[in-house]
């Protein structure tokens, strides 16, 4: 039979390593330390298309990891899906920056990025970008491209 | 033939109140008993504590081993899919998405249950058909503040710790076929993964989930202890029904979870 003493000090390994394990996964895995959303500001943008975009993707500025989208809707009246996206509050844009849908590497994941403008005054709290940029349909790329080609043909004859 | 049908009928309705009607109002009038009684038993740590040994320092072995296994299937497997589609760089994300949000709380609650829940069951049984918990009573004694309350709250504590455990291992199982095996590039193995996993979304609803499953484990074993017909056919069948209860409760509260 093990003493007093021998046990509690295995019950102790035992719950350390359990909080390390525990701490690992917030801090290394899940990255906790990096990007809270506690202190950010929302930005919304409407697009005419959104592609494959989901919540939770990253908001990009010069491929730099600024934001993350939390929201996506659809607008029942300008029938154009608007984003709600939370900005880390250190990174400030100028009120006439434009989002665009773009795609990581060729098949990768959809995210925003966001090019600034020029005007003096900053984006504050729910406020919406003006310009945007759908994401890019291969299907409608496709499309044109053979639109293009048959045009292409009957010129030809 | 009306007559039988509803003979049968009839039938049907009385095993439904006598095995699951009147079991769970025992079991959840039980568990009420439990929590009444904790506030002496918890005045009384060390039994906690010896009780956390037996159920969660004990586990450990098959935790830990499983888990690391666990993760390194998830990787060896997850890479072979991966690389078809050329993005092997994701690799990260598919095994610790898959651990810390499912595999963790539910193959280390299986695992629990199979391990410790019925450890409890038998031990409780046992000490029933000893009539050592009536001796105990006859000590005045509360059998549920000295036995069960001690066992019901270790397992509700090893519990999470152990799915976080054994998710951790997974990672670094992954991150052991993933890496340093096949040669996934090792900045993005990271990247990728601390991009996607969430803490509030994925790694905190994990240990929610687990503690769930934690509760449910120690619940379930010491109720069937308590529960026991005092003969060893008995106590053999409540460690059985325990396991076979506690892993059916565990898939069904998984998908409860989402």
């Amino acid at each position: 039979m093990m003493t007093r003493k021998e046990l509690d000090l295995w019950v102790g390994i035992f719950a350390v390593i359990g909080i390390g394990a525990l701490l690992f996964l917030s801090l290394k895995v899940a990255n906790l330390a990096s990007f809270s959303a506690a202190d950010s500001y929302q930005v919304n943008a409407k697009f005419e298309n959104i592609g494959g975009l989901k919540v939770r993707a990253p908001v990009k500025s010069a491929g730099v990891v600024v934001g993350r989208v939390s929201d996506i809707r659809f607008d029942n009246e300008s029938f154009e899906a608007v984003v709600s996206m939370n900005i880390d509050i250190r990174y400030q844009f100028p009120k006439d920056s434009s989002a665009k849908i773009l795609t990581s590497g060729l098949l990768g994941e959809q995210y925003i990025g966001l090019s600034p403008g020029g005007d003096s005054v900053n984006l504050k709290n729910g406020e919406t970008l003006k310009l945007t940029q759908s994401a890019v349909v291969l299907e409608n790329l496709i499309g044109q491209f053979l639109y293009n080609k048959a045009a292409e043909g009957d010129g030809k004859k | 033939m009306t007559g039988r049908l509803a003979e049968l009928v009839r039938a049907l309705g009385a095993r439904i109140v006598d095995n699951w009607i009147w079991r769970l109002g025992f079991a959840c009038r039980f568990l009420w008993f439990t929590l009444k009684e904790s506030g002496p038993s918890f005045r009384r740590f060390h039994l906690t504590i010896r009780e956390i040994y037996f159920t969660g320092v004990l586990s450990l072995i098959i935790i830990l081993v499983s888990g690391l296994f666990v993760g390194m299937v998830l990787g060896l497997q997850g890479y072979d899919t991966l690389v078809r589609y050329g993005s092997s760089e994701a690799l990260g994300v598919l095994v610790s998405l898959s651990l810390v949000r499912e595999l963790g709380p539910v193959v280390a609650g299986l695992l629990f249950a199979s391990r410790a829940g019925s450890a409890i069951t038998a031990e409780i049984g046992l000490m029933k058909a000893t009539e050592q918990l009536s001796a105990m009573e006859m000590m005045a004694v509360d059998p549920i503040a000295r036995v069960v309350a001690p066992r019901f709250w270790a397992g509700v504590i090893s519990m999470p710790l152990l799915a976080a455990l054994f998710s951790a291992m997974g990672v670094f199982g992954g991150y052991l076929v993933g890496v340093r095996l096949i040669g996934v590039d090792e900045g993005s193995f990271w990247s990728q993964m601390q991009a996607a996993v969430d803490f509030r979304e994925d790694v905190l609803n994990g240990v929610i989930k687990s503690l769930v499953f934690g509760i449910a484990v120690t619940w379930i074993a010491v109720y069937e202890g308590y529960d026991a017909p005092p003969t060893a056919e008995g106590v053999s069948g409540a460690t059985t029904r325990t396991v076979v209860t506690s892993s059916l409760v565990l898939t069904a509260l998984m998908f409860r979870g989402r």
